[in-house]
């Protein structure tokens, strides 16, 4: 069952995807109640994938890699959606759709492991969770991030174009990129700080140098620094565009460290 | 009955001839009068605004009521003659009249496509002909749709939403920088007058700190007190470019009065905060290196009219859907005129009686049970004379009055009575419903208020002795 849902999800959003990205370079606005529509539908099916994945296990389905990327795109389409209803900021979609659907393939293509945890490890679905949202917030950063490149880009070089008209202001980017990284930010250090204990009941060692810590505290220490120079040196509007975007790339990078170091589960 | 147009426009005569051609609001009455005491001329309406002087008439014959207008043109304006006006003159006769006019009302025959003053010229014109009783049946019904098609093309395409002069360019894209003007401070640099007109503009849209230098420093003080802002003195200048979110540049300096260092410098000590620059003169004043700069973004004049020309270009984008939407309403309207020809009238009343008949007889018949044959036909001859008794006077009535003055008032009138539809092939939104513009005469206080609801800028309006706008 769960599985048709997500499929019916993957087919959804793929459409839903398509829509956007015309909706990005056509004139008209008709296209964008149809896309939402579509992505809405695909929405609700993904809900009840993962309503129906915690009723299977019982629990807090966060133990496998895909369970981590399904909520981290579920995320994304909520952030998404608000955007649309409250803000009327249809573009969005066309950025961050693309984003959670890409991950959402990604996790089906890795192979799928079946976790057979001592009872102790149900804690790690905390963070796990954690985890997932810091990366949101990141996620969301490095969309405006790249949309303030494009609109800072079309207005330098006068190409007054359909995605010109329906891009958002600049300052408006700036801010969106700056706040998703201030959200992201905490639920990164509390979702390390969970990491190194379940890592500490594990194997004993908070610290054991695997490619998902490293890429983590670099990751870390990056966001860090890109909001400390925001205050102090001024890293704003084009600067911390790049840098947000510079930053996602390390936060991939911990995804495939996650892959590398135990493919299939989290955090053991 | 033909409904005509005859006039000139932006397109078709110089501003000369049309500022000749003009007459004041306070003559328009008089004017009115004498145009619908041609003998050919049943109904009229004058349009004058700065780009187009046009009059609209409903006529019984075509080529005596085109003549009858053009003399009426000629002897109103006496420093007009013939041969400097009649090879100027355009017109449009019945469908394309109609058309024309809801082309003009659209504002899609304007100068500038989509500009928003027209549709109040527009009722202006009507509810003057209203008031001078020269707009009748057919008009009130036309110029009303033509308003109610004007505000729909508004609403309904997207031609009025691109900006397409050289300052609601500049306010167009400082928005795509700053989403919330009102906390962004506006430098004006020097007096000249685009650089005020921009000013302006910014501060209609929401600005409210506004900063003002020039070399001369009373100049500034003067035109501190006009922008309810700040004057400084011009030595300041770079210190004022931190402060400064959008800096409108337009002094009479044959050089750079802003380089490259200065906008530079100013966007480090605004720790990376962009800036907006327009440069609104020629020499330039503000060095186009800046534009390389990363956080400063500079539009020279050649931008924002390049600007402006795309906009235009979606202007004219927009238009063509607007052609379509006033195609279909131009033929809901000819349907309407063609039905208010006597004949279709007198043909849709019989057959109208004819069916009222035949249902009834039916059903009598149908509840008596056998009947012979002569018994049949005696109630069916009583039925028969009832509605041709009753019908005769209407019919008698129509064929005699449609000829009169009044003539399309008893069409319109016996079609509401016996509720017969306005096109012979389909029965129209217009039928049924009761529509207070196709009385014959109303007051100016009765003229539809929907155009209104788009608050229209008021020094556009026409007003008392200003002849052309």
């Amino acid at each position: 069952m769960a599985d048709i849902l997500y499929r019916m999800t993957l087919v959804l959003y793929f459409f839903g995807t398509v829509l956007f990205l015309i909706y990005l370079l056509r004139r008209t606005e008709t296209v964008s109640r149809t896309a939402s529509f579509v992505t809405g539908t695909g929405f609700l099916a993904h809900t009840a994938a993962l309503i129906g994945r915690i009723v299977g296990l019982g629990s807090f389905p966060l133990l496998t890699f895909q369970d981590a990327v399904s909520l981290f795109a579920w995320l994304l389409l909520l952030v998404m959606f608000g955007a649309i209803l409250f803000k009327s900021l249809h573009v969005l979609g066309a950025f961050i759709l693309p984003l959670a659907f890409l991950a959402l393939v990604s996790a089906i293509v890795t192979p799928v492991e079946q976790p057979n945890l001592p009872p102790v490890f149900h804690a790690v679905w905390i963070h796990v969770t954690l985890s997932v949202l810091g990366t949101v917030g990141f996620a969301v950063a490095f969309v405006a991030g790249i949309m303030y490149l494009i609109q800072d880009r079309l207005l330098k070089s006068k190409r007054f174009n359909v995605l010109y008209f329906k891009l958002p202001p600049l300052d408006f980017l700036d801010m969106l990129n700056h706040r998703s990284i201030l959200l992201g930010f905490p639920f990164l250090t509390l979702g390390i700080l969970t990491g190194a204990l379940s890592a500490q009941m594990t194997s004993g060692s908070y610290l054991s140098w695997n490619s998902e810590q490293i890429w983590a505290l670099i990751t870390w220490i990056f966001y860090f620094v890109v909001l400390l120079g925001r205050v102090t040196a001024g890293w704003r509007a084009k600067k911390a565009a790049l840098l947000t975007i510079v930053g996602f790339a390390g936060v991939v990078l911990t995804f495939v460290g996650v892959l590398l170091k135990n493919p299939g589960s989290l955090s053991q | 009955m033909n409904i005509i147009v005859v006039g000139v426009s932006h397109k078709t005569a110089p501003v000369e001839l049309r500022e000749l051609l003009a007459i004041p609001v306070s003559r328009i009455g008089e004017a009115l009068k004498r145009l619908v005491v041609y003998p050919s001329v049943k109904e009229g309406m004058f349009l004058a605004t700065c780009n187009r002087v046009e009059v609209y008439a409903v006529v019984d014959d075509v080529d005596r009521g085109v003549s009858a207008v053009q003399e009426f043109l000629v002897h109103t304006h006496l420093a007009v003659s013939e041969e400097m006006l009649l090879p100027h003159l355009y017109r449009y006769v019945d469908d394309r009249a109609i058309a024309h006019l809801f082309r003009v009302a659209a504002s899609l025959d304007s100068m500038v496509i989509g500009e928003p003053q027209i549709l109040g010229q527009v009722k202006t014109a009507f509810e003057l002909s209203l008031l001078h009783r020269a707009s009748g049946v057919i008009l009130n019904k036309v110029v009303r749709k033509a308003l109610s098609v004007g505000k729909g093309v508004r609403t309904q395409t997207r031609i009025a939403e691109f900006a397409v002069s050289v300052s609601s360019a500049a306010v167009e894209l400082a928005k795509k920088v700053f989403s919330n003007l009102h906390e962004k401070t506006v430098l004006l640099v020097g007096a000249g007058e685009m650089g005020k007109i921009a000013a302006q503009h910014l501060i209609r849209n929401g600005v409210r700190q506004v900063l003002l230098t020039t070399r001369n420093l009373h100049r500034a003080h003067a035109l501190a007190e006009r922008f309810h802002g700040k004057a400084i003195p011009f030595g300041e200048l770079r210190s004022a470019l931190v402060r400064a979110d959008i800096v409108l540049c337009a002094t009479g300096a044959p050089h750079y009065v802003i380089e490259r260092e200065d906008v530079e410098r100013a966007i480090r000590q605004r720790m990376n905060r962009p800036v907006f620059l327009i440069d609104i003169t020629v020499p330039r004043n503000i060095d186009p290196a800046v534009k390389e700069i990363d956080n400063a973004f500079l539009f020279d004049i050649d931008d924002l009219e390049n600007h402006v020309g795309h906009n235009q270009e979606e202007r004219r984008r927009e238009a063509t859907k607007a052609e379509a939407l006033i195609q279909q309403e131009v033929e809901t309207i000819s349907s309407w005129l063609r039905s208010l020809e006597a004949t279709p009238t007198i043909v849709a009343l019989k057959k109208r009686g004819d069916e009222i008949k035949q249902a009834e007889l039916e059903k009598a018949l149908g509840r008596l049970g056998p009947l012979t044959e002569r018994e049949r036909r005696t109630i069916e001859s009583l039925a028969t004379g009832i509605v041709n008794k009753l019908l005769h006077g209407s019919l008698v009535t129509l064929k005699t009055e449609a000829q009169s003055h009044n003539g399309l008032l008893f069409i319109e009138a016996a079609r509401r009575f016996f509720d017969l539809p306005d096109d012979l092939q389909e029965s129209s939104e217009l039928s049924g419903q009761a529509d207070p513009a196709t009385s014959q005469h109303m007051t100016a206080d009765e003229v539809p208020q929907n155009v209104e609801d788009e608050p229209l800028p008021a020094e556009f309006w026409m007003k008392p002795g200003d002849p052309a706008c």
